[in-house]
């Protein structure tokens, strides 16, 4: 196999990598807050829409993962760009997306901790459910971070000319 | 259960917790003028159903709908054994006092337990005990032999009761959970020291205090077995040195003030509870403190019913968990 392809297969794995592992974290964390979502409701149906906002913060990541992902794809032949490229760029894509990779998977997690525990402040005091959202947000933004930083890396690496 | 279960449990457990009774309630309930205000109080805070009229069917009907919510909760109702079991060792001996006596009434049987009451009563009548469980066969034979072969009914109890503590120890050094571990510590280590107080002030020999206690991590039964068969102040002497020291100050005042100390003590060990939301800890801690308010209920209306003075009263009260 020629040294191009081995290059657009790690950058391909970046991708993927980046999309995967931040759309497991993020369907286990929604699937947990889910849960006591559901709990919540259960007791008191009124708290649906508050909780509901709850369930769905861990699942920005999942999102983050799939632009990383897209925006790799576009760079590589495969969906747009040049595919014509060497081992070294595809490596360099590769970690380009493993900060949205790691940080999406493990914040999603994080996260979904923190809406529970938020969903049980909602259930306890309703009216502080404003506050309640500040908290698991506050993980989001080491999520949004690791997708700036794999945003700026990738359309970066593009530029070079290794 | 997997922790991906409890989340849903708990989250359901927290509105729950929003009905519990407060310190301010019971103290609405204390000074209500008579048992019918202090009825009136608790119908209006959702306790009691249209068919439970009397305090007793009101706290009946509190105490089923708990364990009702607890069995719609939990799958795995063996989790709870730390619970249950000690039931079951009550029924046991409910069972051998009925086959001994020729009784056919059921009303000494406790619900929530692992093992009919129907199966226990046929396992003593018939002397089958491999009809009962494991742990609790050759507790049962031995139980039942004892009060056939001497009448004596106290040392028919005193090996249930020992029997039980150590299964439910058991039980709870097998669970994760830090709450069900607590629990069984302080109901062993709190029958530990009664037996203690109890056989010191009854003259009871070194043998039988021994025998009748149960292993523990919190107390070293043997030197607390020794300090009774010496003297009370032995025993207070020995229990400064442990976990329940702070609790010797009332042990001085009476057994019923150290036990209330340990109620309280170990309601203050789960309160963080209100906190968790991922393991059974939290329905442990509600179960527990339904059955405290429950228990604190039971006691004033108790009170007011028998006219006690206020402070009789409220020496009685428990911290509440929320």
């Amino acid at each position: 196999m020629s040294d191009w392809n081995w290059g657009v297969l790690i950058a391909l794995s970046g991708g993927i990598l980046a999309a995967l592992l931040s759309g497991i974290g993020s369907a286990i964390g929604v699937g947990k807050a889910g849960d006591a979502a559901a709990g919540a409701v259960t007791e008191d149906p009124s708290l649906f829409g508050k909780v509901l906002i709850l369930q769905l913060l861990p699942g920005t990541q999942g999102i983050y993962g799939l632009l990383v992902a897209f925006l790799t794809l576009t760079q590589i032949g495969i969906m747009g760009g040049s595919s014509d490229f060497s081992l070294v760029k595809g490596l360099m894509y590769f970690v380009s997306c493993l900060p949205m990779a790691f940080v999406g998977l493990w914040s999603a997690l994080r996260q979904s901790k923190v809406s529970i525990s938020s969903i049980a402040l909602v259930t306890k005091r309703p009216d502080q459910s404003g506050k309640a959202i500040i908290f698991p947000a506050m993980v989001e933004t080491y999520a949004i971070l690791a997708l700036l930083i794999s945003i700026l890396c990738i359309t970066g690496v593009s530029g070079l000319n290794v | 259960m997997q922790e991906k279960q409890f989340i849903y449990a708990v989250a359901r457990i927290r509105s729950h917790e929003m009905k519990l009774l407060d310190t301010q309630f019971i103290e609405q309930l204390m000074a209500a003028d008579d048992v019918d205000e202090c009825l009136q109080l608790l119908m209006n805070k959702g306790w009691g159903h249209e068919s439970s009229l009397s305090p007793e069917q009101i706290l009946d009907h509190e105490y089923e709908k708990t364990w009702k919510l607890m069995e719609e909760l939990i799958d795995d109702m063996s989790l709870f054994n730390v619970f249950l079991l000690p039931n079951d060792y009550h029924n046991l001996k409910a069972a051998i006092k009925l086959v001994i006596s020729n009784s056919s009434s059921t009303g000494y049987f406790t619900d929530h337990c692992t093992i009919d009451p129907e199966t226990m009563v046929e396992a003593v009548k018939t002397k089958n005990f491999t009809l009962l469980p494991e742990h609790m066969s050759a507790v049962a034979e031995e139980a039942y032999n004892t009060v056939v072969q001497t009448g004596n009914g106290q040392l028919c109890d005193v090996i249930i009761d020992k029997a039980a503590m150590e299964t439910m120890y058991e039980v709870s050094s097998k669970q994760s959970n830090e709450v069900l571990q607590w629990h069984a510590e302080i109901k062993v280590a709190a029958s530990n020291i009664k037996i203690a107080v109890r056989g010191q002030k009854t003259g009871k020999d070194l043998k039988w205090i021994q025998n009748a206690m149960a292993y523990c991590d919190s107390l070293d039964i043997e030197a607390l077995a020794q300090a009774a068969f010496f003297s009370f102040e032995a025993i207070c002497e020995y229990l400064r040195n442990t976990d329940y020291a702070e609790g010797v100050d009332e042990l001085e005042r009476s057994l019923s003030s150290f036990e209330l100390w340990c109620e309280n003590w170990y309601m203050r060990k789960i309160k963080p509870q209100k906190y968790n939301q991922f393991t059974i800890g939290p329905l442990a801690a509600y179960l527990l403190a339904r059955e405290n308010e429950i228990k604190m209920v039971r006691m004033i209306l108790l009170g007011k019913l028998n006219q006690l003075p206020e402070e009789a009263i409220r020496e009685r009260l428990r911290i509440m968990y929320v």
